[in-house]
């Protein structure tokens, strides 16, 4: 049983069947990457693991338990936190808020109502979010604005908020979209940290095909809502459904 | 101090300053000259300054922090009101009762109106808490529920007031007939007369005053709070919020429920300056004044809700005063043509006019100080080389 089990998963926009018969298991403590061409329904999957979407048939289960029927903050405290593939933080508030605010949901649930006290005195939430922006390499930027921040930070930033929930399962949909090549890298090296220091499992949608390369011990080729083929990076490689379906398409 | 970062904490004595020598700032021109026409420092604007601050301050709680629009606040206000006079008919005049009551009151009808109009955001939650507070308005209007349970509840279009048949239990035999706070009426005043000016300290201001700087000092708790945080969050973005494993229903909520009470309160405070209560104070033009004075002063600023409170205030109250008669004496020395015209112009603008001025000066400090009369104090703080006093828009680690 992997941390993530996801069984017979149908999602159709109207006449388009977006998701057909996606069976997908995750094991825990692995980076288990989803590629596709454009439109494969890779997001739309993602979407129907966070509550976002609510599949039209089958099951989503994540440590046993089914995330279906739960409200998306509900899916989150079960422990599985999403990158988006456009960056989602609180655009208004400075890097440090944005951090804030993560690491408050991480200690105090959906909703704790503490209205008298001053933020910046909840020690151990500042010294959380302090200690995350140190790691992440963004402690200069803790007062910027984040709409000002390139794409890149705000990715990076976004990243630092879904660790400080310290997740079982991450969801990264294409984290290096948009970036420069020294960015990709730096994201490659990130990630790579992040899962030398601690027990997470990290579910990774990417057309980068080098970050793919470089990360994932298992790998899924999703084509028109429907898994190809699941096997090893190096199996991927040479398979030749694959080579047909997607990267001879990408080459 | 008082668990308020340094800036902060001189913003709340800024405040606090203000309102203890309102009524010398506000009557800078002595009693006689011609200029004293523009004091606003008399008991009833005084009044109205703090009253409407405490509103809007509240009003901005909800507004400022969450991005969500009440186009129906005035309902709060208008129970608020309600409540009070109940208190002094049932109870006596003092003032006490009536406002806990109204604080209750408010509260407990922001919850109904709260829960069902937080299902929507935007426009249709400005459009269902607009159709509740009308409704309240037309429920109060006709007394409907009074004529159900076959009581006088609002007293429909006279309004409820006290009448001297009331049980009022609690009236002793010296108890004064008017609003008291444990028998300091709220109509007493001390006048001071120095040289040509005259200042005068009501009671009642005082009083108002005293809970203006108790809502703002509350009000700069909850920004700098984790509470104030995730109301920002929920401007900011609703759905980072959800996936952030937070809940933003009961927050939003929240702060709907306190800035309802903050109205109430507001509400029971009118009362207690003059012990009547009306429909017309939960009619739809006030809830949207209220929007106005938060724009207008900054909307999700600490100081602006009460400068734009004050700014529309002293309009309503000074701007209608002038009539023609007071135009043509005050533009008399000039050639007849030339006054007449001036007069022609002016009277759109005065008197009954003054909507046209508020409008404009609405429109100009959009356009050109978005962010209210905060910007405007920031830009020409800026301008001399002051240091900025930021007012609330960037939290500053206490340091
Ligand atoms: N909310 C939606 N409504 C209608 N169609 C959608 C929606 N989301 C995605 N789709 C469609 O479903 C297909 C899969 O989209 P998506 O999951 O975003 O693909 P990918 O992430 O693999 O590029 C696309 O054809 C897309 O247009
Ligand atoms: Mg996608």
């Amino acid at each position: 049983m992997g941390i993530l089990e996801v069984k017979d998963v149908n999602k159709r926009f109207g006449g388009l069947q977006a998701l057909g018969n996606v069976n997908l298991s995750v094991q825990e403590n692995t980076v288990h990457a989803i590629i596709g061409p454009n439109g494969a329904g890779k997001s739309t999957l993602l979407n129907c693991l966070i509550g976002k979407l609510i599949p039209d048939t089958g099951s989503v289960m994540f440590d046993g338990q089914s995330v279906l029927g739960r409200l998306p903050y509900e899916i989150n405290q079960m422990g599985i936190s999403r990158v988006f593939q456009t960056p989602e933080i609180f655009g208004e508030l400075n890097v440090m808020e944005n951090m804030m605010i993560s690491c408050f949901a991480k200690r105090d649930g959906a909703f704790r109502m503490q209205a008298m006290a001053d933020m910046y005195r909840e020690k151990e939430v500042v010294e959380k979010a302090e200690k995350m922006l140190e790691d992440m390499a963004m402690i200069d930027k803790r007062h910027d604005h984040t709409a000002s921040m390139s794409r890149g930070d705000k990715r990076r930033l976004e990243i630092a908020m879904c660790l400080s929930q310290e997740p079982r399962l991450l969801l990264l949909d294409e984290p290096t979209a948009g970036m420069a090549r020294a960015d990709t890298n730096n994201t490659i090296d990130l990630l790579k940290q992040i899962k030398e220091d601690r027990d997470i499992t990290i579910a990774i949608i990417e057309h980068d095909m080098h970050v793919v390369f470089s990360l994932a011990e298992r790998i899924t080729v999703l084509a028109q809502g429907t898994p190809l083929v699941e096997d090893t990076p190096d199996k991927i490689k040479g398979h030749p459904k694959v080579q047909e379906a997607y990267l001879g398409e990408a080459a | 101090m008082l668990g308020l970062n340094k800036k902060d904490f001189n913003l709340l004595m800024v405040v606090v300053g203000l309102s203890l020598f309102a009524p010398f700032i506000l009557n800078i021109f002595p009693k006689d000259s011609a200029m004293a026409f523009f004091n606003g420092g008399y008991p009833d604007l005084m009044q109205r300054f703090a009253i409407f601050g405490i509103f809007a301050i509240g009003f901005n709680i909800l507004f400022g922090l969450t991005g969500y629009l009440s186009f129906g606040h005035a309902a709060f206000l208008g129970v608020g009101s309600y409540a009070a006079v109940w208190m002094f008919k049932l109870l006596g005049y003092n003032v006490v009762p009536g406002l806990i009551l109204s604080v209750i009151v408010a509260g407990l009808l922001s919850v109904v109106i709260g829960y069902v109009s937080l299902r929507r955001s935007g426009i249709y939650f400005s459009i269902l808490t607009l159709a509740f507070a009308q409704m309240m308005y037309s429920i109060a209007y006709s007394d409907l529920f009074g004529r159900w349970l076959g009581i006088t509840l609002t007293n429909g279009e006279t309004g409820l007031q006290v009448y001297s048949n009331d049980p009022q239990i609690l009236l002793g035999e010296n108890s004064p007939i008017v609003p008291h706070i444990f028998g300091l009426e709220m109509n007493a005043r001390l006048t001071l007369p120095i040289g040509p000016w005259e200042f005068v300290f009501p009671v009642g201001y005082y009083f108002s005053a005293l809970f203006l700087v108790l809502a703002f000092y509350l009000s700069i708790r909850i920004f700098r709070s984790p509470f104030g945080l995730m109301l920002r969050a929920v401007k900011s973005n609703n759905q980072r919020m959800t996936y952030t494993g937070l809940n933003p229903r009961p927050y939003t909520l929240a702060a709907f429920i306190i800035s309802g009470m903050y109205a109430g309160l507001a509400g029971g405070l009118l009362a207690s300056m003059d012990p009547l209560a009306g429909a017309e104070r939960m009619y739809w033009t006030e809830s949207g004044a209220v929007v106005i004075m938060t724009i207008l002063g900054g909307v999700g600023t600490l100081i602006g809700p009460v400068l734009g409170a004050g700014t529309i205030k002293y309009m309503e109250n000074i701007i209608s005063k002038m009539n023609e008669k007071l135009l043509h004496e005050w533009f008399g020395f000039l050639p007849d043509s030339l006054e007449y015209s001036i007069v022609w112009v002016a009277s759109w603008f005065t008197g009954e006019g003054w909507h046209m001025t508020q409008g404009v000066v609405f429109m100009l400090v959009i356009i050109f100080l978005p962010g209210g009369l905060v910007e405007g104090g920031q830009r020409l703080a800026a301008r001399f080389g002051a240091k900025s006093n930021d007012t609330g828009k960037t939290a500053q680690p206490a340091e």
